[in-house]
């Protein structure tokens, strides 16, 4: 691996001192809660620059997680794509399944150089809880999940894990008892016990450094990519392609091509339809407002009440998302595209059956919007695609979507 | 029309005067409905409180515990609107004369529109808005609108918050500063953190502001405690967790009578 490849160029020079990506970011938290979040953003600094800091998590990286992540070119599904040549960057090959794991073992090794004993994490599918409590044991952390009672019903083989490493996993019964209740509850948790705890976010949203800091180490993914699609095909993609909950695997690889002509494409969780009321695509259809220490799109009325999201996968379904997507949406770098939970389900059985990888449902949706531009970009067309996540956290919710024997 | 800063600070000087704390109450608009709400909220002043805080029901309440939470819940159910909580403000104040501030968390005012929201807000009598997830660093557009139509700003700090921090924190705001007892959020605990006495003084030493100390007290014999140090005592989920379990006004009074006789104590 090449050194500090996970850090971000200078590119723009975003987000500014306070936070923001154009319009959107900021550090919209209680003050009880500004001294921890100004430790964290100072302590990151001097990580960042700090060699010893990054040649652990560099060998964690390559010996633990196992990166670099393997780059398989999909032809029997590509052949559904428009012909098009489709190359898949395995997150799911990573340890724990996901590329959740980038960024537990970067915040908590930032936890240990703060002195923090405890951690704690939200999760909606369960991949960052699991992630993070990997991370925990590994480090002799303790660690406490929140996670809602909904979630905990689809996602239980992730609890089981997460339990297993040693994790408390604590429901959350609050509002829709999904993700954005999970967050509130985490965040109840870190203003009661800042002391000894930090609160290792999953997603690049949040108040300020969150955003910047775990787009920084899921940049790898992106970097990564590029590098092994050059030396394969010896161009860059026409479309690199993820799906976008809270964002985290897009932005990781979207940042290391936004200055190539390459078209950066988020698919988001469009639930039954965006017209539906039952959907969480918040670029799509949310207008900007406050959600969890940053201003972003989010789905809320028109008074400012944040609304219910809704998706088959657990791990989108969110009303909220990373305020660099909000700037990159706005600014027209990328573009977004929402994906219903039906064209999702028909992609996760068509890579299952034409190349023998289950995907996690969020990776998915990434998939069923790469049949879509494959159609549009026909035959001459490279496209990247993050399969953030593999699938077997889902087999009970495929089973049963697919009517499957074992749901019988 | 301007806002009711000036009633406020005025408010908060007499009881100085008289020697003993301000009781400053809380219960959420709409809640448990916007006239039964509005009821609750008299009762309370009747019974001795000196300023009234509204909430304004939010979907997504970081700072609050179970029982604020659940009264939330109930309030947003029922349909409560924006416009609800401001008619709460201008029949309270308008019974009573008393300064009355909302408590808001940021996104609902950010939509509304922020001027929108000040000039609604002042024209109904309002003193101001208490805002606990906005940090000074991003308040600037409220604060520029609360000036403009007579409005105070409370912030609220917390035990965690460094001493460079209180002193930006009160220098911006004004009417008084919200000193949190606790590190946490809102819910009746067993009794006063120390830390609500340390954080009082170390804003003393870097404001002239009144300092008022809330979260986490639930009974007259806190109430005293408090009032031994801070300039105001704040109450809420011990008023709306006896609203909660009883559904009784009656019980609500008795329970401010007591608060009112603790901050004479």
């Amino acid at each position: 691996m090449e050194t500090s490849h996970f850090f971000p160029a200078a590119r723009g020079g975003l987000p500014t001192a306070d936070g923001y990506f154009g319009g959107f970011g900021g550090q919209f938290v209680p003050q009880a809660l500004v001294a921890a979040v100004d430790q964290v953003a100072a302590e990151y600094e001097r990580a960042k620059a700090d060699p010893a800091f990054v040649a652990r998590l560099e060998d964690l990286l390559v010996h633990y997680v196992g990166r670099p992540s393997a780059l398989t070119e999909v032809p029997r599904f590509a052949a559904h794509a428009g012909g098009a040549r489709v190359f898949l960057k395995r997150e799911d090959l990573n340890h724990t399944g996901s590329h959740k794991v980038n960024n537990a073992i970067g915040q908590a090794l930032l936890a240990q150089r703060m002195g923090k004993t405890r951690v704690i994490a939200e999760t909606g599918a369960g991949s960052h809880g699991v992630a993070t409590a990997t991370a925990c044991a590994l480090m002799g952390l303790s660690c406490t999940v929140y996670m809602g009672e909904t979630d905990m019903r689809r996602q239980a083989v992730n609890v089981a894990r997460m339990e297993l490493l040693g994790a408390e996993v604590v429901p959350v019964t609050s509002g829709s008892r999904t993700l954005k209740d999970a967050i509130n509850e985490t965040f109840r948790d870190w203003v009661a016990r800042t002391e000894d705890t930090h609160y290792l976010f999953g997603t690049v949203a949040g108040p300020h450094p969150f955003p910047a800091m775990i787009r920084d180490f899921q940049r790898v993914i992106g970097v990564e990519a590029r590098r092994q699609l050059l030396e394969r095909t010896g161009r860059l993609p026409d479309a690199a392609i993820a799906c976008v909950g809270g964002g985290s695997n897009a932005i990781g690889l979207f940042h290391a091509f936004l200055d190539d002509p390459v078209r950066l494409v988020g698919c988001e969780a469009a639930g039954h339809g965006v017209t539906s009321g039952e959907h969480a695509a918040s670029l799509s259809a949310g207008e900007p407002g406050v959600l969890h220490g940053s201003r972003s799109y989010v789905l809320q009325d028109d008074e400012g009440q944040i609304r219910e999201a809704w998706s088959i996968s657990a791990g989108l379904d969110y009303p909220g998302v990373g305020p660099e997507h909000a700037h990159l949406h706005e600014s027209g770098r990328a573009e977004y595209r929402p994906v219903t939970d039906d064209e999702a389900m028909r992609a996760f059985r068509l890579l299952a059956v034409t190349e023998g990888i289950v995907p996690a449902i969020e990776s998915a949706h990434a998939l069923a919007g790469t049949l879509q531009v494959g159609a549009e970009l026909g035959p001459d067309a490279v496209l990247l695609v993050n399969l953030s996540g593999r699938g077997d956290k889902d087999l009970d919710t495929a089973s049963v979507h697919f009517g499957l024997e074992a749901a019988r | 029309m301007t806002g009711n800063l000036r009633l406020l600070t005025d408010t908060l000087a007499a009881a100085k005067h008289a020697g003993r704390a301000a009781l400053i109450t809380y219960l959420p608009a709409g809640f448990p409905t916007v006239d039964d709400g509005i009821a609750a909220i008299l009762a309370t002043v009747d019974a001795g409180a000196d300023v009234i805080e509204v909430g304004l029901p939010h979907s997504d309440p970081v700072l609050d515990g179970p029982v604020i939470q659940t009264a939330d819940d109930i309030a947003l159910r029922g349909g409560v609107r924006i416009a609800d909580v401001l008619r709460t403000v201008r029949e309270v104040h308008a019974a009573t004369g008393k300064p009355v501030l909302v408590m808001s968390y940021w996104n609902p005012v950010s939509r509304y529109g922020v001027e929108r929201f000040a000039r609604e807000l002042a024209e109904a009598g309002g003193a101001g808005c208490v805002l606990p997830d906005l940090p000074v660093s991003e308040s600037g557009p409220w604060r520029r609108q609360a000036e403009a139509h007579g409005l105070a700003t409370v912030f609220v700090v917390a035990p965690s918050s460094t001493d460079a921090h209180l002193a930006e924190t009160a220098a911006a705001g004004s009417g008084f500063v919200y000193a949190s007892a606790l590190m946490g959020v809102t819910g009746a605990r067993a009794a006063v953190d120390e830390a609500a006495a340390v954080l009082t003084a170390r804003l003393r030493a870097v404001t002239d502001l009144p300092v008022c100390v809330g979260m986490g007290i639930s009974d007259a014999d806190q109430a005293a405690q408090v009032a031994g140090f801070a300039d105001g005592v704040i109450v809420g989920s011990a008023l709306v967790s006896t609203l909660l379990d009883t559904g009784d006004r009656a019980a609500l009074a008795r329970l401010t009578g007591e608060l009112a006789a603790g901050v004479r104590a």
